[in-house]
């Protein structure tokens, strides 16, 4: 039975538990008059009734397809004998790759060696036979659920109360899953850092200045050879990063100030939006943005000067950059500087300070925290900005100080390295994830000093 | 402290009153330069804007507008069904390349050698094949007639149309020869090329020939992906808030659950894109390139995003409007099913129209779990592989022929669009919706 | 400059008003007792205030004299504290505000074209309702007008101004020995007092206080009254006050407003014990506030 279909007919039968559930509340109160016997309405004594019937065979259902592949291989690889069994991981996923193919129809088993026909074919049957045995017993779930709630129906029953239990513990269940997630990104980065640093021991990855993991692809020369020294890759999102935050940190800032105290009322009401639509641009325009228009622009401005410019600078990436951050950091700011009060501006002014004294040495020092927090959580988006440093940044790891040369970051590394052919267990795929763990931990450091710190100015003045 | 004071006398006043004015003009200066710095930066993140605009528009509206070419075409037989049997299968195998050939060859007889006949099959796309078949297999009449038809243009042809392509370059420069600009020249005396809405960008899939190429496919697939992330996104997102702000007790957990969700809004989308390419894709057997795995992907992405913004929503919502509830003898859950959660929805589905636009300009993620592989058909379900428009973007903007650069541009066009309609309906919502308590 | 510029348009925006009113306003009334007084520090003539359409205060005239203390008194939202936002054109922060008539600071017009506003507010200073203090230490709070206008030339002169200001202010034996902690530290009275050296330190002419004790406890009141008392001898103060009882032990003249009126100035004595408008008189026999 197709998955779809068995989760159709399990929506029919909570259907039917509803109506059951419902009416039968009514009879043991005996008929439509004795409701106000019930503790609960009777719709309750319904959704109870198909709650039962319903979750614990969506459970099994779900639990059924996460787990079915991996038994189903599992049980295959046994049946094809020691040979295959012995095997490194990555040829074993190869071979069930092979296997899969066929099962799935995109190879004919003809062309394919006869123990992978074999294995194909028993793949089939254990399929056929997990999909039949997991509508049975979804369905048997299902029944029983529903069955023994109705039995249990009773005038006393608090089925109001019951139903909202169920509510309450589903909705912080999905609470829960911010917590998850978080589990799961540190749980999966991590257990794929601890492999990768079986094969280059984590001192080389954070102090080596050698970074070329193209070298690994060969399989005979597995974790024996290319460097996977991480600090030109450090060095060179900090440059751009450095870029970004000089360009979006001034012009962010100096456009909040001039719009929250000095613009009229018409050129606020265009200026804002217009800031805001830059917010609003995929990072992959900004990305093809800078690869093509800010580039070659800069490139030809250099020739001009004398000057030698990589197509790929740092520059480049870094500006457009900055240009995406720009709104991020003047709505901060704007936050930030509406929130000192007015009480502060006019202690200023009714002792004669101007506008711009007033800004400068009461304003702005006020929101400084908050300013901060706003900041960093800015360089925390420049460290994790992707799309365009993958598009207007260079893949060569140049340890550099230089703009105008041609540098790689941790983001552009994950993706060169992770986009294309995959074997799981080669250095240079769990490189990907050594530079992701070492990402995420230092933007997750930024973002948990950043929002203290914001969240304790905001404090302060409510 | 009565004493008679220093600063009261009326020299003192005199020179206070000197001493501000003296001051003044520097002071005003000051006061100029810094407000004249505050403008400079508000106008020039009005210029990155319009410059952002410009540079794409310019070079991406030309990506709505295609080349065609008109010539004689002969339907032979002899070149489509030899034996004259007219079953479909037989239509479907003819020669139709060689059918607009033989017609270029009849237009320009004068021209020989191998070499230069390549030249001069390459004015035509080569898609156009599939066009002339279709056409015959719709009217197998066709066979044996001559028609006079538009034919599309090859990509560099319709570049040089365009002019994206210098004509003054020496020849060895630029990719149109000599000989192709005597014939383009020719045809166009005899207003034989024109330029027409580009009909296959909007219905075609993906291609590796530019003219060929179009975005329905990475639309469709945004699509799906958007689907499940939203149907996931939208309750999950909903529910929790609801939990954080009307059940969750005020203890360390529930506080530990508030900062988990403002920390995941800022960890970098690409480490979404590790997460599920380790959790989904490798533990949970979830199909790759899939657009299911990329609503994953997504939905976690989102989440926070609506989150918080569900729980801003909640917040507006009046305590007074709880407790009247609550006197009535409601329940706590009967409260927010029937009072808060109806007043809160406009602003939660701001919210999620917010996230949703977020997630559709989304990319780095995407590419962590295969949805960048090169995909011409137009994805069916959510377990076809598929990939989205930012990401159609990105393939189109590596690609070496010139004539995806307008198309990458043609591209970030439509994906603006959308993205504005969304913001647009978000701004709407908030407008027609947003009650003042 | 911004704040100025509004100046310019006032006859306009004067037009303009009174076209909107459309002389179905009822006139303002006579203002009973005597305005004007002898040598006088600042005067209004026909002040009219419009928050936008809201006509805030009508044709109010009135004058202040040297080392004199004048209360302002009256129901909430009868424009006394827009009059004293009026007298060093604070006003001219809030964009919808538009001022009319003559208000002169030692004989000159200070809406002229010609005043700088910035010079005016530093004669003309200003203590506000709620304490206000800079988020800077207590030194740097006292020492940021003396700055801002130049008034020091070295650390020492402006240690002398700031030393001699908290004295006056009555705060220097309580904050000597931690002038480096934030101002916001301080105690609410404390605060109030520290605005207040704030705003002597830059040696000002006129000090307004709009409502200075609303948000303090009893005893701060007392010892900011007491201040108020001290500082007469060398300023001339403005003092907006709720309080009946204030306005009498600290002021020699007091001003009524009700709905944007001037209904009597007189002395403080004679106002409160023998008012002649019978607003004034049910105003202070408690009749209505």
């Amino acid at each position: 039975m197709q998955t779809s279909t068995l989760i159709l007919a399990l929506l029919v039968l909570t259907a039917i538990a509803y109506q059951l559930g419902r009416a039968r509340s009514l009879r043991v109160a005996g008929g439509p008059r004795g409701a106000r016997k019930l503790h609960s309405l009777p719709a309750y004594y319904g959704l109870l009734t198909a709650i039962w019937c319903s979750l614990p065979a969506l459970v099994v259902v779900l639990g059924w397809q996460a787990l079915e592949d991996r038994i189903i291989a599992g049980q295959v690889v046994q049946s094809m004998g020691g040979g295959v069994q012995e095997l490194a991981p990555g040829e074993l996923s190869l071979v069930l790759n092979d296997v899969r193919n066929v099962v799935a129809g995109n190879v004919k088993p003809d062309a394919v060696a006869p123990e992978i026909a074999t294995a194909a074919l028993r793949w089939q049957r254990l399929d056929g036979l997990s999909r039949t045995s997991a509508a049975v017993l979804a369905l048997c779930v299902a029944l029983a659920g529903g069955w023994i709630t109705l039995s249990r129906i009773k005038p006393t029953m608090r089925a109001r109360n019951r139903v909202e239990q169920i509510v309450r513990v589903a909705l912080m269940g999905c609470s829960l899953i911010a917590i998850l997630t978080t589990i799961g990104i540190v749980l999966s980065v991590l257990y794929e850092s601890l492999q990768f640093f079986r094969f280059v021991p984590v001192t080389e990855f954070i102090f080596g200045t050698q970074w070329s993991p193209q070298l690994a692809i060969r399989a005979d020369q597995v974790g024996s050879s290319g460097a996977f020294g991480a600090v030109p890759l450090f060095a060179g999102t900090l440059l751009i990063s450095f870029i970004a935050m000089a360009i979006a940190v001034p012009v962010g800032l100096f456009s909040a100030i001039y719009l929250a105290e000095y613009a009229s009322r018409g050129f606020r009401a265009v200026t804002k939006p217009m800031l805001e639509v830059l917010a609003g641009i995929p990072t992959v325009v900004y990305g093809f943005f800078a690869a093509l228009t800010v580039a070659p622009l800069l490139r030809g401005v250099g020739e001009r000067l004398g000057l030698e410019v990589a197509s790929e600078s740092a520059l480049a990436a870094g500006l457009v950059m900055g240009i995406m951050i720009i709104p991020f950091v003047s709505s901060l700011a704007d936050d930030m500087i509406t929130a000192v009060p007015q009480s502060m501006r006019d202690g200023s002014y009714g002792l004669g300070a101007t506008r711009s004294e007033t800004i400068r040495k009461v304003v702005l020092p006020a929101a400084l925290p908050g300013i901060v927090g706003g900041v960093l959580l800015a360089v925390s988006r420049a460290i994790g900005e992707t799309m365009i440093v993958v598009m207007a940044a260079g893949l060569s790891a140049n340890l550099t100080a230089n703009p105008l040369e041609a540098v790689t970051t941790v983001t552009v590394q994950i993706v060169t390295l992770l986009v294309g052919d995959q074997e799981f267990d080669s250095p240079k795929t769990l490189a990907a994830f050594a530079l992701g763990l070492v990402l995420f931990l230092v933007t997750l450091l930024l973002n948990v000093i950043a929002l203290k710190v914001v969240r304790r100015y905001r404090e302060q003045y409510e | 402290m009565n004493k008679p004071d220093p600063l009261r006398t009326a020299q003192e006043q005199g020179r206070i009153r000197d001493l501000v004015e003296r001051g003044l003009r520097r002071r005003y200066r000051a006061e100029r330069r810094f407000r004249a710095y505050g403008l400079a930066a508000a106008v020039s993140g009005l210029l990155f804007v319009g410059f952002l605009f410009l540079s794409i528009i310019s070079t991406g509206y030309t990506a709505f507008v295609q080349s065609y070419i008109q010539i004689d075409i002969r339907f032979d037989a002899e070149l489509i069904d030899p034996e004259g049997k007219q079953v479909e299968e037989i239509l479907r195998m003819g020669d139709y390349s060689g059918v607009f050939k033989a017609a270029l060859r009849e237009k320009f007889p004068q021209v020989e050698g191998r070499r230069e006949l390549r030249q001069l099959y390459g004015l035509i796309s080569d898609g156009s094949a599939f066009d002339l078949r279709d056409m015959v297999l719709d009217d197998p009449r066709l066979i044996g007639q001559t028609r006079e038809l538009w034919l599309m243009a090859s990509d560099d042809i319709d570049q040089l149309v365009k002019g994206k392509i210098d004509r003054k370059l020496p020849e060895d420069q630029r990719v149109v020869s000599d000989l192709q600009l005597g014939w383009l020249d020719a045809l166009t005396a005899e207003d034989r090329v024109e330029r027409r809405f580009n009909r296959v960008f909007f219905t075609a899939g993906d291609s590796r020939e530019p003219e060929q190429a179009g975005v329905l496919g990475a639309v469709v697939g945004s699509f799906l992906t958007l689907a499940v992330t939203l149907l996931l996104s939208f309750p999950i997102g909903v529910a929790a808030a609801i939990y954080l702000e009307e059940f969750a007790p005020a203890n360390r957990f529930t506080d530990m659950i508030e900062v988990n969700i403002n920390n995941l809004a800022a960890v970098p989308s690409i480490v979404f894109g590790l997460l599920g390419l380790a959790v989904f894709i490798k533990f949970f057997g979830v199909p790759r390139s899939a657009p299911l795995v990329g609503g994953l992907v997504l939905t976690l992405m989102t989440l926070p995003t609506i989150i918080i913004a569900s729980r801003a929503a909640i917040k507006a919502v009046p305590p007074s409007i709880r407790e009247a509830a609550l006197g009535m003898g409601a329940s706590q859950v009967q409260v927010v099913a029937h009072h808060v959660l109806p007043l809160a929805m406009p602003g939660m589905l701001t919210g999620a129209i917010i996230g949703m636009a977020r997630a559709l300009g989304e990319s780095a993620p995407l590419l962590m779990i295969g949805m960048v592989a090169f995909i011409a058909d137009i994805p069916g379900s959510l377990t076809d592989p598929a990939t989205v428009l930012p990401v159609q973007v990105f393939l189109w903007a590596d690609s070496p022929e010139r004539a995806f650069l307008e198309r990458t541009s043609g591209a970030i066009m439509v994906l603006l669009v959308f993205l504005l309609v969304m913001n647009a309906a978000a701004v709407i919502l908030r407008q027609k919706f947003e009650r003042r308590w | 400059m911004a704040v100025e510029s509004k100046t310019q348009s006032r006859s306009a925006a004067l037009e303009t008003a009174t076209a909107a009113a459309g002389g179905s306003e009822p006139t303002a009334r006579r203002t009973v007792g005597d305005v004007s007084v002898p040598n006088p520090v600042m005067t209004c003539r026909q002040v009219n205030v419009h928050y936008g359409d809201k006509h805030a205060i009508r044709d109010v005239s009135l004058d202040v004299a040297h080392n004199e203390v004048i209360a302002m008194i009256g129901p909430s939202g009868c424009g006394k504290s827009t009059l004293l936002r009026c007298l060093n054109r604070l006003n001219d922060t809030i964009p919808t505000a538009v001022v009319t008539g003559t208000i002169t600071l030692d004989g000159q017009d200070i809406y002229e074209r010609r005043q700088d506003v910035v010079q005016l507010r530093a004669r003309v200073g200003m203590v506000f309702q709620k304490p206000n203090p800079f988020p800077k230490s207590v030194y740097e709070n006292v020492a940021y007008g003396p700055r801002i206008h130049g008034l020091a030339a070295d650390r020492t002169e402006l240690d002398e101004i700031v030393q001699t200001s908290l004295q006056r202010a009555g705060l220097w034996e309580e904050v000597k020995d931690r002038l480096d902690q934030p101002g916001t530290a301080l105690s609410g009275g404390q605060q109030q007092r520290l605005c207040i050296a704030r705003t002597i330190a830059v040696g000002p002419e006129v000090i307004l206080m709009d409502e200075p004790c609303s948000a303090l406890d009893p005893i701060a009141t007392a010892r900011i009254e007491d201040l108020i008392d001290e500082l007469r001898q060398n300023y001339a103060i403005c003092i907006v006050t709720h309080s009946m009882q204030q306005a009498a032990r600290v002021s020699q003249r007091t001003a009524y407003f009700h709905l944007g009126d001037l209904i009597e100035v007189g002395s403080t004595d004679m106002i409160f014990t023998n008012p002649k408008h019978r607003l004034t008189e049910g105003y202070i026999t408690g009749r209505f506030g």
